[in-house]
């Protein structure tokens, strides 16, 4: 059996990929994908957690399985709202939806 | 006990035609002459018969005095049980006596006016200002409540200043109306302040309480406003002084009498009802209202007799010297105001030493016919010539009889001419004189004789001493009024129309009318009708005084006719030897120069500049310096807001990061 320690590593890597996909990237597509994979990287934490510490539960494979559902939801909400904002500034370029600002 | 009730129609009716031709004036501009004349003539007969039913058929009460009646009382404010304002109606000779005069010299001015006034623009709104004006004027004499006159006395004040400012569109009359209004303004400030001094003492804003607790030595109330003091000054002589303040300022006693004759820029028939029978002797009816209570205090009769006097004689010199007729009309009735000033100061209180009271009276009785008279000749004279200067004027007896005629008699009686109503009222204001104080008494003469001197002036300037050709005259004032269509030459109402002929009949009827009663009112026995105390008396006849005020007289008119008789250079010789004291009399001695000075050098550039700068700088910079300061706070703080997704979800993961090390090692 694989070390808990290297599975949560990877997971840790995962994490920090996103985050910093999501900190310098600009087009919001690769955003959302940014936002995927940290979920992701709980996912694999909550599945990690489950099988190794509380091994007779399920607690943590039905979040998962939730988390799935809820980031299925976002992304048709998340492109919903891309593409409206495509359609308002002719862009995906997060930079340019800047009328929210002062 | 009879009803006078009635007596509200003398107000409510020149009100009603003031809001009709207000409001409608302009769709039915002839009918709102007659309208306005047609009510003045029903107020008046209304008045005639108050005071017939008052003085002749009501008669005294058991204790010989005429009764102060109040036949319509409301009260209308009621701060504590105490103390009141009403709106009311009080009845007592001198109330009825003014009722008489207002209502008889406005319905003069009234019917005049139709002539004088005829194809005037706004002649309905002159209308509705002159309805406006009798009601305040009305309002005002017959108040209950101190209070209640002081809103009159500043109605007068306004329909004065719209009346005033009439022709609005010259910037002279304009200046004049704003002048005329903020002088009485600044005087009634002191009277507001006497009011406010009497009352919080009195507890009472009523006449007659005021008047009953005042004059009740014994009194506490009496005590504790004789007590106070301020400045070495009991409290009582402070308020009536202040009091007297509103009344010179109404009635253009030096040195606040500057508005006066600047206010001549306004309509003749205007000077004539305002600033010469009714509203100017508005502060000498105020004293008398309070007459009991002066009478109290001798040091604020002597400051009422000595300005009086003062002014007497400083108009009249000043009107010798001036050369517009309506000039010298106004600085004339500031002289005689002032006798009626100084005679209410010269006079005691109890029966026969109250003759100055009946006098002064009198004398604004008289004085508001044959001044009216005067004024509505000069406005003969002016429609005429259309010009105000003397100079342009000369031997028009024959051209203009009848106004010749009416403005003799009026010139013979201002000058205290016997049998004329000038020589009895007069002659009593010198007796009282005589017997109180002989410097005034001196003063009254030197008076007497200016005053015949500058009216005989007047009279034969106008009337005889041909100076030019008078076609020459006219033509040339025909040529001006085209030339200057909006100038000073306007003064006729007539456009560019010159009438070459004497005023129509309603000119000359008002005329008549009031030479009739300056010929007959001095027969009067006023002192039976209106005394200090209310007790009649017969004012005693005396010889000797009378030839000396007569004399006074006449030489004055035998030095006017020797000077001004015919056209001559004499009038230029004795100027000239004069030399300063002629110009700085010309210039009114250079009182409207004081009052600049005083104003623009002294309160505009020591107090007026330091608190426009403090205003600008320190109010309003500590406005600035907050608002400056949040907006910069506010600049700063808004780049947080950058728009940019990912500062956004930099500063989260900060916080994430910041709270999670939190709970790490804080738990």
């Amino acid at each position: 059996m694989i070390d808990m320690n290297s599975i949560l590593l990877v997971s840790f890597g995962l994490f920090f990929i996103g985050a910093f996909g999501f900190l310098t990237r600009r087009n919001m597509v690769t955003m959302l994908m940014a936002v995927e994979l940290m979920l992701n990287a709980v996912n694999i934490n909550f599945v990690v957690f489950n099988r190794y510490l509380f091994p007779h539960k399920a607690d943590g494979f039905f979040f998962t399985i939730f988390i799935i559902t809820i980031a299925a939801a976002e992304a048709a909400v998340a492109i919903a709202i891309i593409i409206n904002l495509y359609r308002k500034f002719r862009s995906i370029d997060a930079e340019d939806a800047d009328t929210m600002k002062w | 006990m009879q009803d006078f009730s009635y007596i509200a129609f003398v107000l409510i009716i020149p009100l009603v035609i003031f809001v009709i031709t207000g409001l409608f004036g302009k769709k039915m501009p002839g009918l709102s002459g007659i309208l306005g004349t047609l009510g003045m003539l029903s107020a008046a007969c209304l008045s005639y018969f108050v005071a017939y039913q008052y003085f002749i058929a009501g008669g005294r009460t058991a204790d010989g005095l005429y009764p102060a009646l109040e036949p319509f009382k409301h009260t209308w404010l009621q701060f504590s049980p105490s103390l009141s304002i009403d709106i009311g109606i009080m009845l007592d000779p001198i109330s009825v006596m003014m009722l008489v005069v207002v209502t008889t010299v406005s319905l003069m001015v009234h019917l005049y006016s139709i002539g004088y006034m005829h194809g005037e623009e706004r002649y309905a709104t002159y209308y509705s200002f002159l309805s406006l004006f009798s009601f305040s004027m009305l309002g005002l004499v017959v108040s209950t409540n101190i209070f209640q006159m002081y809103m009159f006395w500043e109605l007068v004040g306004v329909s004065s200043f719209l009346l005033v400012g009439f022709y609005f569109s010259k910037p002279s009359a304009v200046a004049a109306a704003k002048k005329a209004f903020i002088v009485t303004r600044f005087a009634d400030l002191g009277f507001l302040a006497g009011i406010l001094i009497l009352s919080f003492y009195s507890e009472s804003l009523d006449f007659g309480t005021i008047i009953e607790r005042m004059t009740d030595h014994s009194g506490s109330i009496f005590e504790s406003a004789n007590a106070a003091s301020f400045m070495g000054v009991s409290a009582l002589t402070w308020a009536l002084c202040l009091i007297f303040m509103g009344g010179a300022g109404k009635s253009a006693m030096f040195p606040l009498h500057v508005w006066l004759p600047d206010a001549m820029e306004g309509p003749t028939p205007v000077s004539a009802l305002i600033h010469a029978a009714t509203m100017v002797v508005a502060g000498v009816f105020l004293v008398a209202r309070l007459f009991p209570v002066y009478a109290q205090v001798p040091a604020a009769l002597d400051v009422v007799m000595y300005v009086g006097a003062f002014s007497a004689l400083f108009a009249a010199i000043i009107a010798c010297t001036q050369t517009d007729i309506k000039r010298v009309l106004a600085y004339s009735t500031m002289s005689q105001i002032g006798y009626m000033m100084f005679s209410l100061g010269v006079s005691g209180y109890w029966g026969h030493e109250g003759l100055g009271y009946s006098a002064s009276m009198f004398h604004l009785f008289t004085h508001a016919m044959f001044k009216a008279l005067l004024f509505l000749g000069a406005g003969a004279v002016i429609h005429y010539v259309h010009s105000n200067e003397m100079g342009d004027m000369g031997g028009l007896r024959k051209k203009m009889p009848v106004t010749n005629a009416v403005f003799l008699i009026a010139c013979l009686a201002i000058s205290g001419v016997p049998p004329l109503s000038g020589f009895f009222s007069k002659e009593e204001i010198l007796t009282a004189a005589l017997h109180h104080n002989k410097i005034i008494y001196v003063v009254g003469l030197v008076t007497a004789c200016l005053t015949a001197f500058y009216m005989f002036r007047l009279y034969l300037s106008i009337f005889w001493n041909k100076a030019t050709p008078t076609n020459k005259v006219s033509s040339d004032s025909l040529l001006l009024l085209e030339k200057v269509p909006e100038g000073r030459m306007r003064q006729g109402g007539h456009g560019g129309e010159v009438h070459h002929m004497e005023a129509p009949m309603t000119m000359k009827l008002p005329l008549l009318i009031l030479a009739i009663a300056t010929l007959v009112t001095g027969f009067i026995p006023f002192s039976m009708y209106v005394s200090a105390d209310g007790t009649a008396f017969h004012s005693e006849f005396h010889l000797i005084p009378a030839i000396v005020a007569v004399s006074a007289g006449a030489i004055g008119i035998i030095i006017a006719i020797f000077l001004y008789g015919k056209k001559n250079d004499k009038p230029e010789r004795i100027s000239s030897v004069l030399g300063n004291i002629y110009s700085s009399a010309y210039r009114k001695f250079y009182v409207d120069e004081i009052y600049l000075f005083v104003t623009k050098k002294v309160i505009f550039k020591s107090l007026a500049a330091p608190a426009a700068w403090i205003d600008r700088n320190v109010v309003d910079g500590m406005m600035n310096l907050i608002s400056t300061v949040t907006e910069n706070f506010s600049d700063g703080v808004k780049t947080v807001q950058s728009g940019k997704v990912s500062n956004y979800v930099l500063w989260f993961f900060a916080g994430a990061v910041v709270l999670s090390l939190m709970i790490v090692y804080a738990i």
